[in-house]
């Protein structure tokens, strides 16, 4: 009996938060298996064997696992996970894809996104956009929890597991992949950066999102935008920071042209330093925010660009 | 075709909930309560695959309180042609949902089942993954885009890093991220056209399925409050302040 931690990763490399997800496996307590199911994905297991914690990393290497649909991830993890007390992944948009199917298949309930872990049974988890916080008790028998990696402090990547291949391959038959569309992006991972810039429906135009992205490359940071920004169009819908976009705790989060509704307030308020740019005093960013500039961010954000 | 779209009753997006202070959950007391948002994108998108012509008939089904009555009507104003109310006063978990709907699927055997990805009081995110498991569907969950023919459909859907496509066999659960549509506005005539088209009312026993949870909540806190910090007067204070008091660049 142990933890089934389920790898985020893009085949060649893992992200960022799976190394989160083995802090909160740290933290319930157990023997920690990684699961690796992708294809070709050898480099990712690799990557995950040095994972502080981790003993074991299960590798399902097949072209049915290729773009984790959820259909063939969960059907895998469903025979696997019976063997485990706790199986754990990032709410990541994979995770949050295939997670409660698998729960579903095994016919226990899903804890979603948790921040906490109190004990193996007992975690703390957000609802309502943030605006309470539920402490949950699970008597099922093995619990499906996908963890907030933003809660979390990563694992060094000092281990040394073992690796084993798993032989097993289900292919669901219902799914399959047509085309990706990535972003190709030289800037940091969104819920990784140390730094996010925002920028809001006040920026106006994609053309002048670009003191934004200015902004964010002086300070090695990530951009992030409101759903009002993505709705009309100035930045891609990946950029979105919020209740149901990207949740993000970096060092220092810069909000420019944001008025502060709870829905974006709910992705980035755990950030250590938040500034607002905003010409309207009375918006409620400024609620939130340690350092409050009250200027048009046509003049303040290229001024802080050139004097940082 | 059939299309089955399921709606939640929750409280409305704008309203700023609070804790009891029992710590037993929130205040939903005289609190305006509106169908769950992602649910108004999930019934635009049936009715659109009716007028496509691809839906010849879209039933919406909530589970919850009576009160969700006004939550179907207002899908069925929007387009929806009956609906089912499977009254509870529980608040059920995901799994229970999901087995509900499974059953409500059996019985009326769609094609397509559109739902909200997540509903903005509990924000699980999990119905819709837990229904197509239950139902040996396939999911395209987070749709942004949609398009049925031959007995597929072809789903966009919002990733991490961008946008995926996928190619899924019906029947199919599908879950509608914010971009797949903008719903309309019910106009006056089919709100009161909605008032005689048929619903039905059930309850989680006539479908045999059983609501107990495993997973109790032990209290529900207010989140820490962040304080407000200072108002600084120029970009040169705002850079000092960063570098010397902050630290963080
Ligand atoms: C179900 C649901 C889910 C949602 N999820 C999210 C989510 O995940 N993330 C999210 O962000 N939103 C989300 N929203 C939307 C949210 O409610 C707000 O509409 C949105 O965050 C507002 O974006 P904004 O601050 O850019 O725009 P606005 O509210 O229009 O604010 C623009 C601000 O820019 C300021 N401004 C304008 N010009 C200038 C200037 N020249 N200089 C300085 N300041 C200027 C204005 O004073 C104003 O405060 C959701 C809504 C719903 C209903
Ligand atoms: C403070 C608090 C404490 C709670 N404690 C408990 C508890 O102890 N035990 C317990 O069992 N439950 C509890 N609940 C309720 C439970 O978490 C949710 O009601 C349940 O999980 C269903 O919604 P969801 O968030 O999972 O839906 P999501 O998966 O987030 O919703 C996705 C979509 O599923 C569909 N959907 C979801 N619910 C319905 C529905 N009722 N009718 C029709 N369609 C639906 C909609 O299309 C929706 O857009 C609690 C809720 C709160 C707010």
């Amino acid at each position: 009996m142990g933890i089934l931690v389920i790898a985020d990763h893009h085949n060649s490399d893992l992200t960022p938060v799976t190394a989160n997800v083995v802090a909160a496996a740290k933290a319930i307590g157990g023997d920690i298996h990684l699961l690796v199911a992708g294809a070709d994905c050898q480099a990712a297991a690799e990557a995950g064997a040095k994972l502080e914690g981790v003993s074991k990393v299960l590798v399902a290497d097949n072209a049915v696992y290729a773009n984790q649909l959820a259909e063939n991830t969960a059907a895998l993890v469903a025979t696997l996970g019976k063997n485990y007390t706790h199986i754990l992944t990032g709410a990541t948009g994979n995770g949050k894809n295939f997670m409660p199917r698998i729960a579903a298949l095994l016919d226990v309930e899903q804890i979603s996104e948790i921040i906490s872990v109190e004990s193996a049974d007992t975690f703390k988890r957000p609802i309502y956009a943030g605006n309470a916080i539920a402490t949950v008790q699970s008597e099922d028998a093995i619990k499906v929890i996908t963890v907030r990696g933003t809660s979390f402090d990563a694992v060094a990547a000092t281990g040394s597991a073992s690796i084993e291949a798993i032989a097993e391959v289900t292919d669901a038959g219902l799914s399959s992949f047509v085309s990706e569309e990535l972003a190709a992006s030289d800037r940091p991972e969104l819920t990784a950066a140390k730094v996010v810039v925002s920028g809001g429906r006040g920026v106006g135009s994609a053309e002048k999102f670009d003191i934004i992205y200015k902004l964010a490359d002086k300070l090695g940071g990530a951009v992030g935008a409101t759903r009002a920004a993505v709705d009309a169009g100035y930045v891609p819908n990946d950029l979105q920071v919020g209740q149901t976009g990207k949740i993000v705790a970096p060092e220092l989060y810069i909000a420019a042209g944001i008025s502060g509704a709870i829905q974006h307030l709910a992705g980035m308020k755990d950030s250590k330093v938040i500034v607002a740019i905003n010409k309207d005093e009375e918006a409620p960013i400024f609620q939130v925010a340690d350092y409050g500039l009250v200027a048009d961010l046509f003049d303040a954000v290229p001024a802080l660009e050139q004097q940082l | 075709m059939k299309v089955l779209v399921a709606v939640k009753r929750v409280v409305d997006y704008n309203v700023k909930v609070r804790v009891k202070a029992d710590q037993s959950g929130v205040d939903l007391t005289n609190v305006k309560m509106s169908m769950n948002p992602f649910c108004e994108i999930a019934v635009e998108e049936a009715v659109r695959l009716k007028e496509k012509g691809v839906a010849t008939e879209v039933v919406a089904v909530s589970i919850g309180p009576k009160n969700a009555q006004e939550q179907l009507r207002t899908a069925m104003a929007l387009g929806a042609d009956r609906g089912i109310l499977v009254e509870t006063d529980e608040q059920l978990s995901s799994l229970a949902v999901a087995k509900i709907l499974a059953k409500v699927a059996e019985e009326e055997q769609p094609q397509i089942i559109l739902m909200g990805k997540q509903s903005i009081d509990t924000d699980n995110n999990q119905t819709t993954q837990m229904l197509a498991a239950l139902a040996g569907f396939s999911q395209g969950a987070f749709a942004a885009g949609l398009v049925v023919e031959d007995g597929k459909a072809t789903v966009e859907r919002e990733i991490d890093g961008g946008m995926q496509t996928i190619n899924i066999n019906l029947p199919a659960v599908i879950s509608a991220d914010l971009r797949l549509n903008e719903p309309r506005y019910a106009k006056l005539p089919d709100i009161m056209k909605a008032k005689k088209k048929p619903m039905d009312t059930k309850t989680p026993a006539d479908y045999g399925v059983d609501t107990a949870s495993k997973v109790k909540t032990l209290k529900v806190e207010p989140p820490a409050e962040r304080s407000a910090g200072i108002k600084v007067g120029s970009v040169e204070e705002l850079v000092d302040k960063l570098k010397n008091e902050a630290k963080v660049v």
